[in-house]
């Protein structure tokens, strides 16, 4: 096990630049989670560390090694694919014992270690067969412990539950973060799924055109995102955001006009050239409850319903052209074509310049706050 | 239209179809045919009714006993099979490896380098035998079976390359990075992993390789004439003269011929149906 730490690392394909200078550390023990739309480059990342892709730029550094120029096998890492690439003409057991043998280890040692990993991920009844007997699951889960027995010092996995459904995905999910709470290790984890990442990462990285846009807890990106692109990127359904006019600034106070009309007072620290300016109001779905209670409130028309039985969603159309979805009760009877007004409380809210940098909020309620997580 | 007129219909193709296929199978295997059953003939038979089956007058193993008995024909057959399995097994490997690079290593000329190797299937080696018969002379290796295997390889090699390339490609690029991260070395990684996975096309490419080198006659009449280096092809001339050729001798040693062949195909034509991708990747 060791850390991990990326210093100015920049990626480029002839004249492209991909990655834009990447600053990360990666404590041991530490699960990290890359995560960003296609195209962003976290992948690259992945396979610069893995030592696939060679560095334009910047120095990376494994457990206080500069490892630039090693190659993948002299690195200590061992990555797990999304198409798990297992070897197919080798049995389950072969598959994990392979890199084993190359590296002239004591045969009974091997076995002991192949055996455990197999143990653990369940796959002694299948240590037999072939690849192509099996399914994706189980695939994935050889694919693992090909990775475990090699006791790396970092893993690596670049979108491991892609390629499984729905139900596989979830519950392969719980196995990967009981294995990481087992094995302690190091692990370097690449997904598009927000939804991997929040439940699996001790910290997120999320990714934006090469650019790390953010690092934080889960819930610092969910309740402080930095950005506009992680505030819509983290949380699902996506976080609603409309333009606001800014009317008045005040110690710690913004008086924004929401679109109906409606001002509403609001705790961020804006500077005050900023009155008169448009800005972009940030707000989850599962923040906003039908009613005027809130601070904050839009009205609109609902023009689609989806029931989920937990809760529903409602997408409303607001005055400006703007959609907003409210998540409201599960047994809210609200049809599609009534007008109905939202709120927020005030502290719910999220205000981003039009560069897209978020404004400073001040005394933030515990409820919007990841203060106590950290 | 009905669901039985579309079956029938689909019934009248595979019976067109089939007619087809049968018609070219008999008109391929035909000669070989008539080679075999006119092997066992005798002379006279053989003449005076070319297509008829031998029978208790005409039957007879004159041809074979004297192939076997006359000439030289184990020295012949082990020639040609020295020269056949050798060749493949040079062919297949440094194709193999030829392919590798071309595929896997971005390097630069590689592409120039695979159409100046693919340039070889489009020029017969042929052309090049009077230069080829001065190389040889120069090297003094004329009459031995060593001129005949580096002419071969030469021969095989531009095709080989070619086609194993192209499946070499078909390997996922995910394997190959999963192999290099469990820390294995490039050349295990080709004979461990790509070799094995790419074995019907292997079996392709020795099928491709091995018949015209077993038939060739060109250049064992003129590399290798000299007595006890001759192939097979060749050793089946001296039945053959200018005035008066005895065709049974003639006709059983080429029954003999195909035998070896035919073995050495049925090796490998059973990995061409073997796929062994499957269950790799997704």
């Amino acid at each position: 096990m060791a850390d991990l730490k990326l210093d100015q690392i920049r990626k480029s394909y002839g004249a492209v630049d991909v990655l834009h200078g990447i600053d990360l550390d990666v404590k041991d023990g530490e699960f990290v989670v890359f995560v960003g739309p296609s195209g962003c480059g976290k992948s690259t990342l992945l396979r610069i560390i893995a030592g696939l892709e060679d560095i334009t730029g910047g120095n990376l550094m494994i457990d206080g090694d500069v490892v630039n120029t090693k190659s993948p096998r002299d690195r200590g890492i061992a990555m797990v694919f999304q198409s798990y690439a297992l070897y197919p003409h080798m049995t389950v057991y072969k598959n994990m014992a392979f890199g084993l043998k190359l590296d002239k280890q004591d045969k009974a040692a091997i076995d002991t270690r192949v055996r455990e990993a197999a143990r653990v991920l369940q796959l002694d009844q299948l240590l037999d067969r072939r690849p192509s007997e099996l399914s994706g699951g189980q695939r994935q889960r050889v694919a693992i412990g090909r990775a475990i027995v090699r006791q790396p010092k970092v893993f690596l996995f670049d979108e491991p539950l892609s390629n499984l459904d729905a139900a596989l995905r979830v519950q392969t999910r719980i196995e990967i973060a009981k294995l990481h709470q087992k094995l302690q290790s190091t692990i370097v984890y690449v997904t598009h799924d927000q939804v991997e990442a929040m439940t699996l990462a001790d910290k997120i990285v999320v990714m934006n055109g090469g650019n790390v846009e953010q690092v934080g807890s889960p819930m610092q990106l969910y309740h402080h995102p930095q950005t506009r692109f992680v505030a819509g990127f983290i949380g699902s359904p996506a976080m609603n955001f409309t333009n606001v006019t800014i009317d008045a600034v005040a110690q710690n106070k913004v008086t924004v006009s929401v679109p109906g009309g409606m001002k509403s007072v609001l705790p961020f620290d804006v500077p005050a050239d900023a009155v008169g300016k448009l800005v972009e109001l940030g707000i989850r779905p599962e923040h906003l409850t039908l009613g005027e209670e809130g601070a904050l409130t839009v009205s609109g028309e609902v023009d689609v319903v989806e029931k989920l039985g937990d809760s529903t969603y409602l997408y409303l159309k607001l005055a400006n052209g703007d959609r907003v979805t409210v998540r409201a009760a599960g047994h809210s009877r609200v049809r599609i074509g009534e007008t109905v007004t939202a709120s927020a409380p005030a502290g719910a809210a999220h205000l981003f310049a039009p560069n897209g940098k978020a404004f400073a909020k001040i005394d933030c309620p515990a409820e919007f706050s990841a203060d106590d997580d950290t | 239209m009905s669901f039985s007129n579309i079956r029938r219909e689909d019934a009248s193709r595979a019976v067109i179809v089939h007619a087809i296929l049968l018609t070219y199978t008999l008109v391929a295997l035909y000669p070989i045919f008539l080679v075999v059953i006119n092997a066992f003939k005798t002379r006279k038979g053989i003449f005076r009714d070319p297509m008829g089956l031998p029978n208790a007058e005409t039957f007879s193993l004159d041809g074979f006993t004297k192939v076997l008995a006359k000439s030289n024909f184990e020295l012949f057959f082990y020639n040609s099979f020295t020269v056949t399995i050798v060749t493949i097994v040079i062919v297949l490997l440094f194709a193999a490896m030829a392919a590798w690079a071309l595929s896997e290593y971005k390097f630069p000329g590689g592409t120039a380098l695979g159409l100046y190797l693919a340039i070889g299937i489009m020029v017969p080696i042929r052309l090049g035998s009077v230069s080829i018969l001065n190389l040889v002379v120069d090297l003094g290796l004329v009459n031995t079976l060593t001129a005949l295997v580096l002419v071969y390889v030469a021969q095989g090699l531009p095709l080989a390359i070619f086609i194993l390339t192209e499946f070499m490609h078909q390997i996922p690029k995910d394997l190959k990075e999963a192999a290099r991260c469990d820390g294995v070395g490039e050349f295990k990684i080709f004979f461990a992993i790509i070799l094995p996975l790419i074995r019907p096309a292997v079996a392709t490419v020795a099928v491709f390789t091995m018949i015209p080198i077993w038939n060739d006659l060109w250049f064992p009449l003129i590399l290798a004439p000299g007595d006890g280096k001759q192939t097979i092809t060749l050793g089946v001339q001296q039945f053959i003269g200018q005035y008066v050729t005895d065709w049974n001798a003639v006709l059983a040693s080429l029954s003999l011929a195909i035998i070896p062949i035919l073995i050495l195909y049925l090796i490998f034509s059973r990995q061409l149906i073997r796929g062994l991708t499957s269950g790799a990747v997704k």
